[in-house]
């Protein structure tokens, strides 16, 4: 038995790793799709923490993400020394901070905007909380898109451009990788570092959950009043589900910064946060492989479907757009993966008794 | 002196709009406590639909006067939208109803989703402008300004609102429809059919949100596929904020969430010195529903429940 799940986590690893390679014969565009794949992967394991774990509906969750992202633009690219004489005069080589040091600090920054948003949040309950948090992620869009005045910090809605691409160790992602005559692409080098990045998430979350920590957010998750009655610190509790939660998003955001090159407020609209909400659902609410597939599904089945929707596009004789159709497809799917299978593709087996036959009231 | 009463006058205005959508909300969270997310978009169907209505009724009686013109395409909206409404209660949600509670959530943005791209396909995704059908001649009241069109959503307002209170608190479908919302078992029992009443509902709410889309689109002159997403927004907020559930609460909370955002956006500037300008007057609303909410977390006329809400 031992040996069969050691063999398939070997033949994983093995399938993970080559991946990548076998994508970028088909084009750098495919490992592209798969690199944002795990970005969403990493949000929708955070998120997870917040809303699958804790019960606590987040609908401004992608405020973390641009936390992250812009956390990283402002310490990887000429637009502070460039705005600020004093800063240029601090660091006249250009600020750019390196990778081991943005991490720790977007993550840091990230998780304390999620304590900022958590505290005054803690009497709320369900629908009350989602429409707070669903506001927080529109303040922080709005002061992104204003904070270009009376000081320039974040360049409204132009964006941060020129951000230094991910160098890690000494080896930097952006240029593609020559080993002995095989070359790896960029976009490769990028899906190991992000993969790495998942891998320990879902390590953490994992971990987590079954800790002393996880089932008390299961224990508030079921029944808050039950639960304080317990002993537990239910205020404490969520104070780190949503603090934990936004690590998460901070890292995935710091990352997307520095793969994309460019950051802008746009990327970080309500229908972003909508859409994290979604794979976290459609997946499986609180079950790890079911978010991860969730994720994977709504992050890379509108690319996919740009590759489909062309020829259907043509057999409409180019009446239909490939964009719209693609959206079309989307929340079709939404629509029917939800009336089938009601408890998330893959959900958690544990708490069939509990959670999920729980109505509203 | 004249500038607060023009901002206190726009605020109305708005209020008065977001009051009418935040009832669809309300209602429909007090019976089956789901956020309806795709509400905005039957608010954007029934504007566009009433802009199509009125195009084809200006090609076909150019002598008609605007009001009517105004008032046949609002029938025909409400009734495309309560339509729509109930199709998508009956596809979407009523399969759902005893799934986990963030199912029908998934589906109604999946809803919202799906409309906003039919509309795309249908209405094409220009900005269209929506025709000035009433007398555009400002009427002017102590300094201020307010146009007829103005005086036309706040009147609509004022009707619509009393008529759905004597359906609520006077008629069998009303008291239906308040024990359905305070106990859908014992209601059922007594012989209230909780589909129809659900249906009503969604029904209701659905000609609510039309009257304010069609308002919308006149006070604002230009009609698209999104539009239905901030009003949308901004009436949810209002229906949280008034406490949800409450059909007082959801129009005490869009008239001050409307009044708030005109007069917070006309003297941000001013208060701040020019530092935060009016462009910040979107986040005015969520920073005070924070503030309210911190200190009443049942919204301003929610009761407070022990369990979770």
């Amino acid at each position: 038995m031992k040996s069969n799940k050691i063999l398939t986590y070997v033949l994983w690893g093995v399938g993970l790793v080559l991946l990548p390679l076998l994508l970028q014969n088909l084009g750098n565009a495919w490992v592209r799709i798969a690199d944002m794949a795990l970005l969403y992967v990493l949000l929708a394991v955070g998120l997870n923490i917040v809303v699958g774990y804790a019960g606590l509906l987040d609908l401004g969750y992608v405020a973390f993400f641009a936390v992250g992202a812009y956390m990283y633009a402002l310490l990887a690219s000429p637009h502070l020394t460039d705005t600020f004489p004093v800063i240029a005069a601090m660091f006249p080589g250009g600020l750019h901070a390196p990778l081991w040091l943005i991490l720790p600090v977007a993550a840091a920054t990230a998780g304390l905007f999620g304590l900022l948003l958590g505290a005054p949040t803690l009497k709320l309950r369900g629908d009350y909380l989602a429409i707070v948090t669903l506001g927080f992620g529109e303040i922080i869009r709005v002061f992104l898109n204003n904070l270009d005045q009376p000081y320039n910090i974040t360049n409204g809605p132009k964006g941060i451009d020129q951000i230094d691409s991910i160098s890690f160790m000494g080896l930097a992602l952006s240029k593609k990788l020559d080993l002995g005559g095989f070359e790896i692409a960029s976009v490769t080098l990028y899906f190991y570092l992000f993969l790495s990045l998942v891998l320990v998430a879902i390590l953490i979350s994992h971990r987590i959950q079954h800790s002393r920590i996880g089932r008390a957010w299961m224990a508030i998750r079921e029944d808050e009043i039950a639960a304080q009655a317990m002993g537990l610190n239910t205020r404490n509790l969520k104070l780190l589900a949503f603090g934990m939660g936004a690590t998460f998003g901070g890292v995935s955001g710091a990352m997307f910064a520095g793969f994309q090159g460019f950051v802008s407020p746009e990327s970080f609209s309500l229908m972003e946060s909508v859409m994290i909400v979604a794979m976290v659902v459609l997946g499986g609410l609180g079950h790890l492989p079911g978010v991860i597939l969730g994720a994977i599904l709504l992050s890379a089945l509108p690319e996919v479907l740009r590759y489909v929707a062309g020829p259907l596009q043509a057999l409409t004789d180019g009446r239909l757009d490939a964009s719209i159709l693609r959206q079309l497809l989307i929340a079709l799917a939404m629509i029917v993966i939800m009336l089938l299978r009601p408890h998330g593709l893959w959900p958690s087996p544990d708490h069939g008794k509990s959670l999920l036959n729980k109505e509203g009231a | 002196m004249d500038v607060l009463l023009q901002q206190i006058i726009n605020g109305l205005v708005m209020g008065s709009m977001y009051a009418l959508v935040a009832l669809g909300y309300t209602m429909v969270y007090g019976i089956i406590n789901l956020i309806n997310f795709a509400h905005g978009e039957v608010l954007m169907v029934a504007a566009l639909t009433s802009w199509t209505v009125i195009g084809l009724m200006k090609e076909a009686m150019p002598s008609a006067p605007g009001w009517v013109i105004l008032l046949i395409a609002l029938l025909i909206a409400a009734v495309v939208a309560a339509v729509l409404n109930f199709t998508i209660e009956k596809i979407a949600y009523r399969p759902l109803r005893n799934s986990p509670k963030l199912a029908p959530l998934i589906t109604a943005i999946g809803v919202s989703c799906l409309l906003q791209t039919l509309a795309m396909i249908i209405w094409k995704p220009n900005y269209k402008a929506y025709p000035t059908l009433l007398s555009s001649e400002p009427i002017d009241i102590a300094g201020a300004v307010i146009s007829p069109t103005q005086v036309m959503i706040l009147g609509v307002t004022a009707v619509s609102l009393a008529v759905l209170m004597w359906l609520v608190n006077a008629t069998q479908l009303g008291r239906a429809m308040r024990a359905t919302a305070e106990n859908p078992r014992v209601a059922c029992l007594m012989g209230v059919k909780p589909d129809t009443v659900i249906s009503a509902t969604f029904i209701i709410g659905a000609v609510l949100a039309a009257l304010a889309g069609v308002m919308y689109a006149s006070n604002y002159g230009t009609v698209q596929h999104s539009m239905g997403f901030l009003p949308g927004l901004k009436a949810f907020t209002a229906a949280v904020f008034g406490g949800i559930g409450n059909l007082g609460g959801a129009v005490v909370g869009g008239i001050l969430l409307g009044l708030i955002e005109s007069i917070g956006s006309g003297y941000i500037g001013e208060l701040t010195g020019g530092v935060l300008g009016s462009h910040y007057s979107d986040i005015f609303a969520f920073i005070v529903l924070i503030f309210v909410l911190t200190l009443r977390p049942s919204g301003l006329m929610g009761e407070r429940v022990a369990d979770r809400a």
